[in-house]
């Protein structure tokens, strides 16, 4: 059984395995610098699904994150039945992206909406169910999609926009993980400790500035996540966040500097590993559940499987935001979700 | 470590890059100047067919509108505004790809809903005002002349 820490902290005794995972990503994600390590780089945007008359974008989105189940089953040798829970979310209203991928399977369904830190909530919530002897597999999945995420929260695909330096490109990526009890023989990674974070507000208004509205919540919870576990950043090769991109790392160094600890040594975020920032034009990095999901499933666990990394922690942000709410003049919150993923 | 919002707001604003001005602007001004360019050509050669010089004005309108939303479907005018900026957008060129984009985006939501709901979300706001404006001085101009 887990043991539950004051702040938001479990700590697993039988620290679970990730017995599978996978990672499914768009084309413009595939030409990035971490290509090689996803397992499908769909040559066309709508995987399939199609995108005229009757088929949609949010279909396509559906169609990528059952494409990182599937990955995932067959990876772990699994069938759906093997599959007790799915944790999933993405970014869309109700949840869609994630429903409807898990409409075709016979999978109990847990729908979750933590914006861009869904894939740690999952996993988190993923591996607590596990460590909790609640079941045998337990899967975490997460999507985005760039052109559902546009329609949604800014403008339609081909209007003519201009983006700011600070704003982020929405990957078109899921990623999926599949959580396992961790016997003698389970190989790595494993899950030693999850921080559920909590909802931090320090009066950012700008949509087109997310980083900085989540940096605030990555600086909170990492360091719950630390002072509850007894451990530095020096334990860990590298503090991992989901989507805080340029202007966000940044905010968040300033943060720990008050702190006087330099994370900027052990820092790597997923938004600005995706993407060649010189060449792929994403302004301050890349973001959206997908984001942090496809380089989690994709390139870290491959790495910490691999024995290359010992232990990271991953911690994704979110940006609680809806149009709506934002022009009732109110300011964006984040939260940010950390795990402890390692090979020990 | 406690931050109150105000020195959380100072470094964000520290950290954020501005959008480099100086190239913004001269993009804008070739853009919006060219296609400016493109509309004077036309007037003239509509003028040069005879039509009256309001008539090719309306003409002018006409086939720039045409153009930008031909380019919209061909999902080339994001790509020019990219650069263009407001040199893209203020112009009517501008306002057609704000008509068309989500006109072709909600297509996946049916005619009534999707396309004839939705079509003007962005340049209904401009419609709005810029028609109540047009009211007002009406109005303005009725007394005071």
């Amino acid at each position: 059984m887990g043991r539950f820490i004051k702040g938001g902290t479990v700590e697993m005794y039988n620290s679970p395995s990730v017995k599978a995972f996978a990672a499914a990503v768009g084309k413009k994600e595939g030409d990035g610098p971490l290509a090689k390590h996803f397992d499908y780089i769909g040559e066309d945007i709508t995987f399939g699904a199609g995108s005229h008359g009757k088929d949609s974008w949010e279909k396509a989105e559906s169609v990528l994150q059952q494409k990182a189940l599937s990955l995932a089953l067959r990876k772990g040798d699994l069938g759906e039945n093997d599959i007790d829970i799915i944790f999933a979310g993405d970014l869309l209203n109700q949840c869609v992206a994630s429903g409807y991928a898990a409409r075709d399977y016979e999978i109990p369904f847990i729908g979750l909406y933590g914006a861009c830190s869904t894939m740690a909530e999952s996993l988190a919530l993923a591996a607590v169910f596990i460590e909790n002897g609640l079941g045998g597999n337990a899967a975490a999945m997460t999507s985005s999609h760039y052109c559902t995420a546009e329609r949604q929260f800014r403008f339609p695909v081909n209007y003519g926009s201009h983006r700011t330096p600070t704003s982020q490109w929405t990957a078109t990526a899921a990623g999926c993980a599949i959580v396992t009890p961790r016997m003698p023989e389970s190989p790595p990674p494993y899950i030693y400790s999850v921080t559920f974070g909590r909802v931090k507000d320090y009066g950012i208004k700008d949509a087109n500035n997310m980083g900085a509205a989540m940096a605030g919540a990555a600086y909170a919870t990492i360091s719950t996540h630390l002072t509850n576990t007894g451990k530095t950043i020096d334990d860990f090769d590298y503090i991992v966040t989901g989507d805080l991109g340029l202007v966000g790392s940044e905010v968040m160094y300033d943060l720990f500097d008050k702190d006087r600890i330099n994370i900027k040594k052990k820092h790597k975020d997923c938004g600005l590993m995706l993407y060649d920032l010189e060449t792929q034009d994403v302004h301050a990095g890349g973001s959206g559940c997908g984001c942090g999901a496809g380089v989690l499933c994709g390139y870290f666990m491959r790495e910490i499987s691999a024995g290359k990394l010992k232990n990271i922690l991953f911690t994704a942000t979110g940006a609680l935001m809806s149009p709506t709410i934002l022009q009732q003049g109110e300011s964006i919150p984040g939260i940010a979700h950390a795990i402890h993923i390692g090979n020990g | 470590m406690n931050i109150t919002n105000k020195e959380y707001g100072e470094i964000t604003k520290r950290r954020s890059p501005n959008t480099k001005a100086g190239l913004s602007f001269t993009k804008a001004f070739l853009f919006g100047g060219a296609i400016c360019v493109v509309g004077e050509a036309f007037l003239n050669l509509y003028t040069h067919l005879g039509f009256t010089r309001i008539d090719s004005g309306t003409l002018t309108s006409m086939t720039l509108i045409f153009i930008a939303a031909i380019l919209t479907g061909l999902k080339l005018y994001d790509k020019m505004s990219k650069h263009g900026g407001a040199g893209t957008l203020v112009p009517i060129t501008g306002f057609a790809n704000a008509v068309v984009a989500p006109a072709l985006e909600y297509k996946t939501e049916g005619y009534i809903l999707g396309v004839g709901a939705k079509m003007f979300t962005i340049a209904g706001p401009v419609i709005v005002y810029g028609i109540a404006a047009s009211a007002l001085y009406g109005i303005l101009y009725y007394i005071m002349r």
